[in-house]
């Protein structure tokens, strides 16, 4: 068990990355620090997605001298997809900080739980 | 010292820590007879019953430390589990790296497309829809910051250490000897997406930072000359429709067998591959103009 972690040890850097940031964005109450949590496992998916195109020994899938071998080259279909994820997470985080500098502005804390209660207070003085 | 670092750590977790950006100097200033309701939120500790539900939240907080190791080592454990069944690191046998689709692409990529990176043309050419949608994701995006971050008047510039920083002699230099050099390399990234690394989005990228490190070391009005909220419209929606207007002409072409004018041509010129280096184009300028966008409207409120 030990060896097979030990051999496919960059998914087990992802997939640490990926439970650090889950936690990250689950348990912790501010705002900021549930954005660094997504991202961290956005990236943790990056890792793990790239890794699994990766062989050993082969080059990247840029034709030189002219052989489009595919026992030459690794695989050229994680880097596509992770080009889509990479410019998916930067716009979904920058909406996220926009919407959290808004909500700053209004209630002048990050925490969840005081927004949570000071919103829950604006809509008992409404009526 | 180390009671000042802890305090400032249980602030900072609290979120109470001050927002760099004194942008909220305005909105301060609250109403005469919000005064007695300052600091926000210390009016409902009032009733017993309140009391007592903040003495339970306490308890919970002080517990979340333990949750969130039980709940790491929970979600890292399973998957860990799963990755000792996984091929190993590296071998050519998994089904993903022997299939038919990566032979495919990597036996045909070459002659199909004319791209001499196999990447870029599974990109910008097979998969071209897809990366059509990534980039109206981006202007998605910049949409909706603008909606939540646009000043609606020409207001004063909210006072920030960004002035402080634009007399700063060291960032200056360093932006009047690097920006240019950055420009060109930009472009060169993106004219050399099918021909190498690269690609429309690095390059983007790229370019964006630049314009970010001249727009934060110089006065953003020099910049605004050029890219303002105007010609940003102008330059995104003109590379989105070409795009999209390129792509269908292709599409159309293909699918009833006609000649087009863009040809794969000869690999390893930078006039070949067909579509790949108008679309990296267009890709990159949207992608350089977000950047941009996205910076400019968190710092100053508008483009």
């Amino acid at each position: 068990m030990i060896e097979m972690l030990w051999n496919n040890r960059i998914q087990v850097a992802a997939v640490i990355l990926f439970a650090v940031g889950l936690t990250t964005l689950l348990l912790h109450r501010n705002l900021l620090k549930k954005i660094i949590g997504l991202n961290i496992m956005d990236t943790a998916g990056y890792l793990f997605l790239t890794s699994l195109g990766y062989i050993e020994g082969r080059l990247a899938p840029i034709v030189t001298e002219g052989s489009t071998d595919p026992a030459r080259y690794v695989n050229p279909l994680p880097a596509g997809l992770v080009l889509t994820g990479i410019v998916v997470s930067v716009s979904v985080t920058a909406v996220m900080l926009a919407l959290t500098l808004r909500l700053y502005r209004r209630y002048h804390t990050l925490n969840l739980d005081e927004i949570y209660k000071a919103v829950h207070r604006e809509q008992e003085e409404e009526p | 010292m180390k009671k000042k670092l802890l305090d400032f750590l249980r602030e900072w977790d609290e979120g109470n820590f001050e927002f760099s950006m004194k942008m909220t100097e305005n909105q301060l200033k609250t109403r005469p007879e919000d005064q007695d309701r300052l600091p926000p939120d210390r009016s409902w500790t009032r009733t017993e019953v309140a009391r007592a539900a903040q003495s339970e939240e306490r308890a919970f907080r002080r517990l979340v430390p333990v949750f969130m190791g039980v709940f790491l080592f929970a979600v890292a454990g399973f998957l860990l589990y799963v990755v000792t069944e996984m091929p190993a690191f590296g071998s050519s046998g998994t089904p993903a790296n022997s299939g038919e689709v990566m032979r495919r692409y990597v036996e045909s990529g070459l002659s199909e497309t004319g791209a001499v990176n196999i990447v870029a043309g599974i990109i910008l050419d097979y998969r071209a829809f897809d990366t059509l949608g990534e980039s109206h994701v981006l202007f998605a995006a910049t949409i909706a910051v603008m909606i939540l971050m646009l000043l609606e008047r020409e207001e004063e510039e909210p006072i920030s250490e960004l002035r402080i920083l634009r007399n700063d002699l060291v960032l200056r230099n360093t932006a009047k000897i690097s920006v240019p050099f950055l420009l060109v390399f930009g472009i060169y990234i993106i004219l050399n997406g099918h021909l190498g690394p690269g690609g429309g989005f690095s390059g983007g990228a790229v370019i964006g930072g630049a314009l970010i490190l001249y727009s934060t070391a110089y006065a953003p009005e020099s910049l605004r000359k050029v890219l303002n909220l105007r010609s940003y419209r102008l330059i995104v929606i003109a590379a989105l429709g070409f795009y999209s207007f390129a792509k269908c002409y292709s599409f159309f072409c293909g699918a009833n067998g006609l000649e087009t004018v863009f040809t794969a041509g000869t690999p390893g010129r930078i006039f070949s591959a067909g579509l790949i280096l108008p679309l990296n184009t267009a890709v990159g300028l949207v992608v350089s103009c977000t950047m941009y966008g996205f910076y400019s409207l968190f710092t100053r409120g508008r483009i």
